[in-house]
């Protein structure tokens, strides 16, 4: 899982079957200092996160088709969590 | 998945058998301000894209599902046409 942070929305009328109703988010995994880490990208939503919030993102086909609750579904990344705060004591 | 726009088209005669009908579109991927951004690659168009048209694509095994029950051995596709995207 990465930690990222939530930097927009799109919306597309035309789209795979499978993703009809999901929310898709535009997000920047972030380093553990809060910088941008990587290329933006795009995962569905489905615990209901908004634009600016710092979110748990996993980038992985099944984790991803299962957070969607549909088998089959052709997505590669999910927000499954809104972080609260991350405490590094290590 | 990723935001992109369409570039191009490849043609391909001979190609593996379970690719036979498939559009293959060239992509440059996008970052949310809408530059370039990453190297250009080549997907399998599920949806209907055309060159000029933003869209948004999956990476890995997933990208065959669109196609299903067929089978192509691909590492990335189209799945969607972007009408519009936000940002802050």
């Amino acid at each position: 899982m990465q930690i990222a942070r939530v930097v927009g929305t799109v919306v597309a009328t035309q789209k795979n079957k499978k993703l009809e109703g999901a929310k898709l988010l535009l997000v920047q995994p972030l380093t553990l200092d809060d910088q941008p880490k990587g290329t933006a990208l795009i995962a569905i939503d489905s615990v209901g996160a908004g634009v600016g919030e710092k979110v748990l993102v996993v980038i992985e086909g099944k984790a991803a088709g299962e957070a969607l609750g549909k088998k089959a579904a052709a997505v590669d990344a999910a927000i499954i969590g809104i972080i609260d705060a991350v405490e590094i004591t290590g | 998945m990723q935001l992109a726009r369409v570039l191009g088209e490849v043609v391909s005669t001979i190609k593996d058998a379970n690719l036979t009908g498939i559009k293959l579109l060239i992509l440059q991927p996008l970052s949310p301000a809408g530059e370039d951004t990453g190297r250009t690659l080549v997907a399998l168009d599920s949806i209907g894209a055309g060159v000029g048209e933003n869209v948004f694509f999956v990476r890995g095994r997933e990208a065959a599902f669109p196609f299903y029950p067929a089978e192509p051995p691909t590492d990335a596709a189209v799945i969607g046409i972007v009408d519009h995207w936000d940002t802050e």
